[in-house]
């Protein structure tokens, strides 16, 4: 029976020649992440285990990337925790604050994510790498701790459904749109367990940038990975950033899938994810008028820097609405200096916007932009969660950084083509 | 191996780590400061109403969203002996078997059950008893390698079995 391409990564990494869904195996792994919420449970318990240190100084990454530079008192106390443990074991890849990012766009800027390997991460969004052709699953700090000290984990191989993406994308759908659309196509849990696997022409209008976000989204219908084919782009992108050797894994013909679907780029609207589910997602054209007190640009799944133009091409020569506080956040301090370079960073400031150094955040309602009582916040990141972002009676309306910038232009949730008129 | 028993707490689909424990108390990792605040911005009353060994029942997809392992960590140390879920969000699933916090997925049991019923749960058999009503369910074994990883009391003593 043919494998698919997460089986094909997962089966090299076991020493197999074969795997099948629903096989349990042990796989060797290629990087081990922690960020500075997770990686403190994870030194935790790698320090009750009778083990003499980590099993590769250059396979795991710390970031500290949700709560720096710290906010409080308690989550300094966690990063002292990481970075101690970081010095004394001597982690190569230990991102504090001046070289850190949010991991997921992080990593793969760095070059430590390449197509064909085996990741886990103790964040969910770990599956961001699938975007390069690699099998990334985000897992608990226990598993992450296991990790670091054998190098090794557990999985159970996933079976798979097929989404293929065809035509050339309509004017302002970017691969938020299309994670939207699908998440609201099969639901939150419409590939639990299961690995997401896109095909297609399409994939060749989007791009890598486009490719994370659809990846980074994977986990919101519950799945276990989310993984694009390796084309040119991922390779011209992996030469750009890593010196590490890639391999290439291929489905094969005869790989089986539990669900195929076809997804038609051209005829996508704009999507946004209504409280307080992803799958809650409604076109542009059918959002009504929905005042809005917040717009919130970056995360690890649109603080990239084509996130940042489309929102700066929208946001140039206009001001946001008045009561509109507008949070512009790169997620890497690359990100940050390449936008400042492209003097994006000036348009969001004549904006009426604010630029924030990297950090998750208002994503996860850590800090820098909490909400009120009643309050709505128009966000590109990824979860709309009760309580997200803050009061548990607020409210969050996933969006592209298109979507979110016209949005902060007029005040209400709205399409950049009410506000950009070609 | 041993047997739960107690009151059920029931919530619906897609209960998330974010309404389990919100991130604005993820500054701590103290398993008994988390469970202060365990269920808080799904159920406030859960943790003054809850007692040792009460059960959550819910349905599809419990624990979906984040990989914050202070979700399982912030239920078990609030004292709840099982979760029972429709399904289980596959991190949460994960962790909650690496921290030892014991789950059953049985989809009957977590449509019948209602608020307030007593259960015995036997995790020999994952047969699930509701005393008030007098109906059995049977849930969905672990898989033998995490039965294995149970019996060692967690990943971290099955590590220190297997790997030194
Ligand atoms: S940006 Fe948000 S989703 Fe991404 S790692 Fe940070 S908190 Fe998590």
């Amino acid at each position: 029976m043919g494998m698919t391409m997460t089986q094909k990564i997962l089966a090299a990494h076991a020493g197999l020649s074969s795997v099948s869904a629903g096989q349990l195996i042990e796989a060797n792994l290629d990087l081990v992440l922690g960020n500075d919420i997770t990686s403190p449970v994870a030194i935790h318990e790698i320090e009750k285990m009778k083990v003499d240190g980590v099993f590769d100084r250059d396979r795991i990454a710390l970031v500290m990337d949700h709560f720096v530079p710290n906010k409080d008192i308690k989550s300094a106390q966690h990063c002292k925790c990481v970075r101690e443990f970081a010095c004394r074991h001597e982690i190569s890849n230990f991102f504090d604050v001046g070289e850190m990012g949010i991991e997921h766009a992080l990593l793969p800027e760095k070059g430590l994510t390449v197509a064909g390997d085996v990741i886990i991460g103790a964040d969910s969004h770990t599956c961001t790498y699938g975007a390069l052709g690699a099998f990334s699953t985000g897992v608990g700090s226990t598993d992450m701790a296991a990790g670091m000290a054998t190098g090794k984990a557990w999985f159970k191989v996933p079976a798979a459904i097929k989404f293929t993406l065809t035509g050339k994308p309509a004017a302002w759908i970017s691969g938020k749109d299309i994670i939207l659309h699908i998440i609201g196509t099969i639901g939150v849990d419409g590939a639990l367990y299961k690995s997401m696997e896109f095909v297609g022409d399409g994939i060749s209008y989007l791009t890598m940038d486009d490719r994370f976000t659809i990846a980074n989204m994977a986990i919101e219908a519950g799945g276990k990975n989310g993984i694009f084919p390796v084309d040119a782009a991922a390779k011209q992108y992996m030469k750009e950033h890593s010196a590490r050797p890639y391999t290439v894994y291929e489905a094969d013909a005869d790989a089986v899938y539990d669900a195929e679907y076809t997804i038609d780029l051209g005829a996508l609207k704009p999507t946004v994810a209504f409280p307080h589910l992803p799958e809650n997602t409604k076109t542009i054209d059918e959002v009504g008028e929905i005042p809005i007190d917040q717009v919130v640009i970056g995360s690890c799944t649109n603080g990239r820097i084509e996130d940042l133009r489309t929102a700066a091409s929208i946001l140039k020569g206009r001001r946001v609405a008045k009561g509109v506080r507008t949070i512009v956040i790169p997620a890497t301090q690359q990100i940050y200096l390449q936008a400042m370079e492209e003097g994006l960073l000036r348009t969001f400031i004549e904006a009426g916007a604010v630029v924030s150094t990297p950090t998750c955040g208002p994503c996860l309602g850590g800090y820098m932009g909490i909400l009120a009582e009643h309050e709505r916040c128009v966000s590109t990141t990824n979860r709309n969660f009760v309580g997200r972002m803050g009061h548990v009676e607020s409210e969050i309306y996933l969006a592209s950084p298109a979507v979110a910038a016209a949005s902060a232009v007029t005040g209400k949730l709205s399409g950049p083509a009410d506000v950009v008129l070609e | 191996m041993k047997t739960a028993n107690g009151h059920v707490f029931k919530y619906g689909e897609n209960v998330d780590t974010d309404v389990i424990i919100p991130a604005r108390y993820l500054n701590s990792s103290n398993p008994k400061e988390l469970a202060a605040h365990c269920m808080e911005d799904i159920d406030k009353e859960f943790i003054k109403k809850m007692s040792e060994g009460d059960i959550i029942v819910a349905g599809k997809n419990f624990g979906c969203g984040s990989s914050r392992e202070h979700a399982p960590l912030a239920i078990k140390a609030a004292g709840v002996s099982c979760v029972i879920a429709e399904t289980f969000a596959r991190i949460f699933y994960r962790n909650a078997i690496n921290i030892g916090l014991p789950i059953i997925e049985c989809p009957e049991a977590a449509a019948a059950i209602a608020a307030g019923d007593e259960l015995e749960v036997d995790f020999d058999t994952g047969v699930i008893t509701d005393k008030t009503t007098g109906a059995s369910y049977q849930g969905q074994a672990f898989p033998p390698f995490m039965q294995a990883i149970i019996d060692c009391g967690g990943l971290v003593n099955y590590i220190n079995r297997t790997v030194v």
